[in-house]
């Protein structure tokens, strides 16, 4: 399944019933140098459109929301020993968590690339 | 006026430049009903240094210094021989002025200051790491209070009977408003608190004091373990940071967080304050800790440098999500102890912590002998409790108008409790001749 | 994710080449700047920098616990010592050194008479639990002192217990939540804060127990007053405003603004940190404030000493003025008294060991009386004088956020930088090299790299005038497309920009001993 993205800069890949979340390379090239990410629990039960993790860089703290609701079953461990790599691999190996879908429909409203390519130019 | 450069050609001057008519015309934006006619009423005119001095110094002459009769006050505000170099240090400009060091290319020495002071301080708690001050111990009681909250996500803490009722008194008050619980024990002059018995699985934390407020010295190192058996942080709270330097630290007794005050090193009595608070955490919870934290990092040119850091968690960049509303820390006051903490160094901590203790075992031994006093504490640093056979808040006023100033009744720091009860600390500033002379006259006033 | 767009680069940039301005000197030092080792680096065991008196020997009386083994201190003779935090302050830029616009901070000049009055053995060897009989003069001190607070403010009481600003907001955020529980008015959950607030204004209701909502500003740079009033209603505690506010302008709409908030039935907490700008000319209770913070390291000269410490009294009109908290002095035929417990009274509870920061209660009525009311009127007026001079002289090569007047300070944003490739932090840098600690950057957020400047009234007009052409000579050069001198900027300072990440990645915050030789063997 392609990418979604969200107009808070997160993206979203679904795999079967088992979504991926992170942010876009555009949100960490506004961050800087990313210090330190704080990841959900597994087992931790997310709502759309809610706080999920934070990011920080040095001088700055935010917020990511989950772009779809759902129970997360892994955080990405990698990110937490090395978070530069929200920086080097944003919509890659630099995921935040995965979690399990609840309500497949949630995904209808997002973005997909060509559509958040547009809104990140229109709006910055 | 001698503190203002600008004069009238000056301010003509600017005038022009800024193409306005008058410096009231720069406050045309306040509303004319706010804006005074002239300088304020009900207030002096300026005054000359000479002036000043004769004022201020008449107030002072009101005082009585604990310096100038036998003192023998504590309950959280100790009196020590702060060395010449300390106030002569901290008065250079580049301390006494600088500020913030937000711009760290031109602040390395208040960042190495601070950076010196953390790992004192963790050195001397036991502990890993430590940040770079708060307010006074108090404040940082409760700091470490809403920090075992955020760490363990409950909020229920249970306050030893142990601790300074200032003390209680902060952390109650912040748990009234910020919406945790705060289940504060009785007074406890004597012991005998089962505080594991209250720690369930909505416990966040116990707070102890070590020694505590009553004196007595106590090895937590079994409550340590049991409370993080159940989840819960155990906090220890030290006001007489001197003890640090001859009993066993509450980092070596497994406490997660250590609030302290720092006042006894470098800092003089100010009649309470400023003093400096200490706050020190294991590892695992440098995240989550409230305040200020320099570190080390290198600079363009590969030099090891100092910076403030993991400030995110800081007010001025979560604002409303941030580990605590704090935004000064007590620097100057910092300075002070960390510049007398070096001029001590081991070996003078040491003999200068057992100096207060020898002392203060020769002073309880000289009331034990006054008829009628009783001390309650089979041991203790520098500080006891004595039972007397009158109220102590009287014997103190007495001890007073014989020009001793006699300790503290526990009944200022406990209204309407305890009132037979006096604190007593000793320190290196005490002599023989002051500790007769208490003794003496205590026993006059009881006789 | 919230997109929190003050993030910025805090690598060093690759234009920051490495620069040797000394060929290697042996030491490492650079004539009077000295490299200069952690003290635990130059340890000699047993060497101590006190003389104590023998211990007497008496058997110990510990109790249950067992004396340490050893803390891990270094010993150090007294002459190393001095040297050693000589060489470190030598490394600091200060008041006393130079001009330092920060803006928001008020760094005017640290008068030496406030130090000496602070040392008086009256005032700094008092213990706060002697018998009050034998404190008296500290006692009227302080009442004095509230004296000229609530006269300067037109207040009608005072607490001078708090010990910073962000110590004072909270105390006066929790004074306005007890007077609404006394009314039995709990359904009030909200603290309304303008976006342009400082961080410790959200970060204090937070802590009190309050959500917070933001309100916008007008194209002004004002609060937008049609916004408050449509986010006033029955479920707000109060509003929290600065004044003059953190762009530097006077809030114009101020009386309609505290009209519409007594009327929703909530507060209006002032920030007083800008307190400078007007201090002697306008009474805050005049402007319908209800309660408010001064931060008396701000307007009131007290040192800032390196970070601290504060002191952060807040008074308080009529409406709120049961609600202060402990200890307070009273003032009777017997003499002063200090009052210690909450007891039953609606006093909300107490806010730190003790009666608060004495040792800047000296400094302050000491500048307060060598001020008078003619000094400070002529303070507050200069310091408005100097901003504005800087603003004007600036107005043609930066680019001012908002339309004058300003008050104590004025506000720039990067706007003037656009396509330079040069930065506020970059600019803030370059000032350092020319010997000016740097304004106040990235704040207020409402504007893009802000930079904010406030000279205070104890600069000279020369000093003004040489800070303004370093800045007008750097916007220049900016413009004139010479990124790499930015960016290699400072190349003049102890130490050349600092790598922030790594600091926060990797983070060190304390020396730690070298394992013994022996224990590594063992491994």
């Amino acid at each position: 399944m392609t990418k979604k993205f969200t107009k808070d800069h997160e993206w979203v890949q679904v795999d079967g019933d088992v979504a991926t979340v992170g942010v876009t390379d555009f949100a960490q090239s506004q961050l800087g140098d990313v210090v330190f990410v704080e990841l959900p629990d597994a087992g931790r039960v997310l709502e759309k459109g809610k706080e999920a993790a934070v990011v920080e860089s040095v001088k700055a703290a935010s917020d990511v929301y989950a772009p779809v609701s759902g129970t997360v079953v892994e955080a990405n461990q990698a990110l937490v020993d090395d978070p530069s790599m929200v920086n080097s691999a944003a919509e890659g190996d630099g995921w935040f968590f995965k979690l399990q879908l609840k309500d497949a429909s949630e995904l209808d409203g997002l973005m997909d690339e060509a559509a958040y390519k547009a809104f990140v130019e229109e709006s910055h | 006026m001698r503190y203002l450069p600008l004069t009238e050609a000056d301010r003509q001057s600017m005038l022009e430049a800024i193409r306005a008519t008058s410096v009231e015309d720069l406050f045309r934006d306040v509303p004319k009903a706010a804006r005074l006619a002239g300088p304020i009423g009900g207030l002096p005119n300026h005054m000359g240094e000479l002036e000043v001095e004769r004022l201020l110094g008449s107030m002072a002459a009101k005082n009585v210094p604990a310096g100038s009769v036998p003192s023998f006050l504590g309950a959280g505000a100790y009196r020590h021989h702060v060395p010449a170099t300390v106030d002569h240090l901290v008065q250079r400009g580049e301390f006494l002025t600088a500020y913030t060091p937000y711009q760290p290319e031109v602040s390395q020495g208040t960042l190495q200051v601070l950076f010196e002071f953390q790992t004192q301080v963790a050195l001397l708690t036991g502990m890993d790491v430590a940040n770079a001050s708060m307010y006074d111990g108090a404040t940082s009681c409760a700091e470490a209070v809403m920090m075992a909250n955020r760490v363990t996500r409950r909020k229920k803490a249970i306050l030893s009977g142990g601790l300074h009722s200032h003390y209680r008194d902060v952390t109650t008050t912040d748990a009234r408003f910020i919406g945790f619980e705060a289940v504060a024990l009785p007074a406890a002059p004597t012991g005998g608190e089962d505080l594991l018995a209250l720690v369930d699985d909505k416990t966040a934390c116990v707070v102890v004091q070590n020694p505590d407020v009553f004196g007595h010295v106590r090895d937590y190192t079994d409550l340590a373990a049991a409370c993080q058996a159940k989840g819960a942080l155990l906090i220890v709270v030290v006001t007489e940071a001197l003890s640090l330097g001859l009993l066993t630290p509450p980092g070596d007794m497994g406490a997660d967080i250590v609030a302290a005050e720092g006042q006894s090193f470098g800092n003089a009595l100010n009649f309470g304050g400023p003093y400096v608070g200490l706050f020190a955490v294991k590892d695992k919870y440098v995240r989550q800790m409230p305040g200020r934290l320099c570190g080390e990092t290198v600079d363009a040119d590969g030099r090891r440098g100092f910076v403030l850091t993991l400030s995110t968690r800081e007010q001025h960049i979560r604002r409303e999500k941030a580990t605590s509303n704090i935004c000064t820390n007590s620097g100057l006051c910092a300075l002070a102890f960390s510049i007398h903490v070096s001029l001590l160094g081991e070996a003078g901590i040491t003999q200068l912590a057992q100096l207060n203790h020898a002392k203060a075992v020769q002073m309880a031994d000289k009331l034990a002998a006054v008829p009628g006093v009783e001390v309650l504490n089979d041991g203790f640093f520098n500080e006891f409790t004595v039972k007397l056979p009158k109220p102590a808040a009287a014997v103190v006023e007495e001890l007073a108008k014989r020009r001793i100033l006699g300790g503290v009744p526990v009944s200022r720091l406990y209204p309407g409790e305890m009132e037979d009860l006096l604190l007593v600390a000793v320190t290196e500033t005490n002599t023989d001749a002051d500790m007769d002379a208490f003794a003496a006259a205590l026993s006059e006033v009881l006789a | 994710m919230s997109m929190n767009n003050q993030g910025r680069p805090s690598a060093i940039p690759a234009g920051a080449a490495s620069f040797d301005g000394v060929t290697g000197t042996v030491t490492g030092n650079r004539g009077l700047q000295i490299e200069e080792p952690l003290i635990f680096e130059q340890d000699s065991a047993g060497r101590t920098g006190v003389d104590l008196p023998d211990v007497p020997k008496v058997a110990s009386r510990l109790g249950a616990v067992k004396p340490r083994a050893r803390v891990g201190l270094p010993g150090l003779a007294e002459p190393q010592v001095v040297r050693h935090y000589t060489r470190l302050s030598q490394k600091n830029y200060a008041i006393d050194s130079g001009f330092y616009p920060l803006g928001s901070c008020t760094m005017k000049h640290n008068p030496r008479l406030n130090e000496k009055m602070a040392r008086l053995p009256g005032f700094s060897d008092v213990h706060p639990m002697q018998p009050v009989s034998t404190v008296q003069g500290a006692l009227e001190l302080m009442d004095q002192l509230a004296y000229w607070l609530k006269t300067l403010t037109g207040m009608a009481a005072v607490t001078l217990a708090p010990a910073a600003g962000a110590h004072g907001e909270m105390c006066g955020i929790m004074a306005i939540r007890s007077a609404h529980e006394a009314k039995g008015d709990s359904g009030r959950t909200k603290i309304l804060v303008p976006e342009s607030a400082h961080g410790t204004n959200p970060a204090t209701a937070a802590a009190c127990g309050y959500s917070v909502d933001a309100i916008p500003a007008t194209a002004d740079g004002r609060v937008d007053l049609e916004a408050l009033k449509a986010k006033l209603g029955p479920d707000v505690a109060g509003l929290m405003l600065t004044n003059p506010n953190t762009c530097g302008l006077f809030e114009r709409d101020i009386i309609a603004i505290a009209e519409a908030v007594h009327a929703a039935g909530a507060y209006f907490y002032c920030d007083g940190a800008n307190f400078n700008a007007i201090v002697g000319r306008v009474r805050p209770a005049d402007l319908g404030i209800d309660v408010m913070h001064i931060n008396l390291h701000k307007t009131f000269s007290t040192p800032h000493g390196g970070g601290g410490p504060g002191s952060g009294p807040v008074v308080f009109a009529e409406s709120l003025a049961p609600y202060i908290p402990v200890p307070y002095v009273t003032h009777g035929k017997d003499g002063f008294a200090l009052v210690e417990t909450a007891g039953e009274g609606p006093a909300f509870g107490r806010m730190k060991a003790f009666h608060g920061q004495m040792g800047m209660f000296v400094r302050a009525l000491s500048y307060m009386l060598s001020h008078g009311a003619d000094g400070l009127w002529q303070a507050s007026g200069d310091a408005v004088l100097n901003a504005n001079y800087v603003m004007a002289r600036l107005d043609d090569v930066m680019t001012a956020s908002f339309e004058g007047p300003c008050m104590h300070e004025c506000l720039f944003d990067d706007r003037f930088l656009k396509g330079t490739g040069v930065t506020t932090l970059d600019m803030a840098k370059a000032l350092i090299d020319e010997g000016f600690h740097p304004m106040t950057m990235y704040f207020p957020l409402v504007v893009h790299g802000a930079l904010l400047i406030e000279p205070t009234e104890t600069e000279s007009k020369a000093s003004l005038d040489q800070f303004v052409d370093a800045l007008r000579a750097l916007a220049e050069r900016a413009k004139s497309g010479d990124v790499a001198y930015f960016q290699a900027a400072p190349r003049l300072t102890p130490r050349r920009r600092l790598d922030e990440t790594a600091a926060a990645r990797k983070p060190v915050l304390r020396w730690t001993p070298p394992v013994p030789a022996e224990a590594l063997a063992a491994e």
